[in-house]
């Protein structure tokens, strides 16, 4: 089954990368205030169904793709 | 005395790890990322590098890697591990070190030497009084070392800061530079102690902390 990992920085830690791609969107003039920069991960998860696939990505999310102390993540399971 | 110091894909400076153990008197023992054996050494070093290319996170999949399973055996042992840079990185997200590795507040790939107090005395730090100064060398674009408040404070009541950057390089929480387990037997920075070992180039301080991994793995200083 298609999971879909989000990894975003948590709230109120710094993201220089985030930061640097707003600073750029400034001087082009956007009206951006804000910049996080996170990742996306597709997998394809052997599972019997969407809530197996979805047990199966949120243990690989929290122990491999992020890291708990800065990062958080969401599971998105492809209907 | 055997100090083993691991090589992963990526790693750069388990030679020159190598290199300054043997300058140290002790015989060094490369490791393989592969294999979970650590050939019964008395002490262990991760070295600097890219290990695994630094994909998903430095030193997340190298923390995943065989050889770990080993280190962490070592470790909880209470044998003495030291990881040098990307192995600290190694270290942190294995979870043998607290804290986190994040780019350089700057952004900026800096490679330079660097001014380290020292917070404490530590059989990590032979010789060393709290306020010595020692120089050393660093060469990274992810050394911000991060924890939230609440674990800092933890750290520095326990005493698992031994050194801070004088001249904060990178954004790291307290200028922290150095830090270990709660047990003590676990140390890294991102400065490169095994650079640091030769007057030829420049500094020798770095002998500090490799004469303190192996004193902690029971042998007398050498004459």
């Amino acid at each position: 089954m298609k999971v879909t990992v989000l990894v975003r920085p948590r709230d109120g830690i710094l993201d220089p990368q985030g930061e640097a791609v707003r600073r750029s969107l400034a001087g082009l003039g956007y009206p951006a205030a804000g910049v996080r920069a996170g990742k996306v991960f597709d997998l394809d998860v052997d599972a019997d169904d969407a809530e197996g696939a979805r047990r199966i990505a949120d243990e690989i999310a929290g122990k491999v793709l992020s890291n708990p102390l800065i990062e958080q993540y969401q599971v998105e399971v492809a209907g | 005395m055997r100090v083993g110091v691991v090589s992963y894909p990526g790693a750069c400076d388990d030679r020159d790890a190598m290199h300054a153990v043997a300058l140290m008197g002790a015989e060094p023992v490369r490791l393989w990322h592969a294999d979970p054996d650590l050939d019964g050494v008395d002490a262990v070093i991760i070295p600097g590098g890219f290990s695994y290319g630094d994909y998903l996170r430095p030193g997340a999949l190298a923390a995943l890697s065989p050889v770990m399973r080993g280190v962490r055996a070592h470790a909880a042992a209470g044998r003495p591990v030291l990881g040098i840079c990307n192995g600290f990185q190694v270290l942190t997200e294995a979870g043998l070190v607290p804290g986190v590795l994040r780019p350089n507040a700057s952004l900026k790939f800096r490679c330079h030497d660097v001014a380290l107090a020292v917070e404490r005395e530590s059989p990590w730090l032979p010789g060393c009084s709290e306020g010595d100064e020692l120089t050393i060398p660093m060469k990274h674009h992810d050394g911000c070392w991060f924890a939230d408040a609440a674990q800092v404070a933890e750290l520095e009541a326990r005493g698992q800061v031994l050194l801070r950057y004088r001249e904060n390089p990178n954004g790291s929480v307290g200028s922290i530079a150095c830090v270990t387990n709660a047990e003590g037997n676990v140390a890294a920075l991102m400065p490169h102690p095994e650079h640091a070992v030769e007057q030829l180039v420049g500094s020798t301080d770095g002998r500090v902390l490799l004469q303190g991994l192996l004193d902690l793995a029971g042998v007398p200083a050498p004459a």
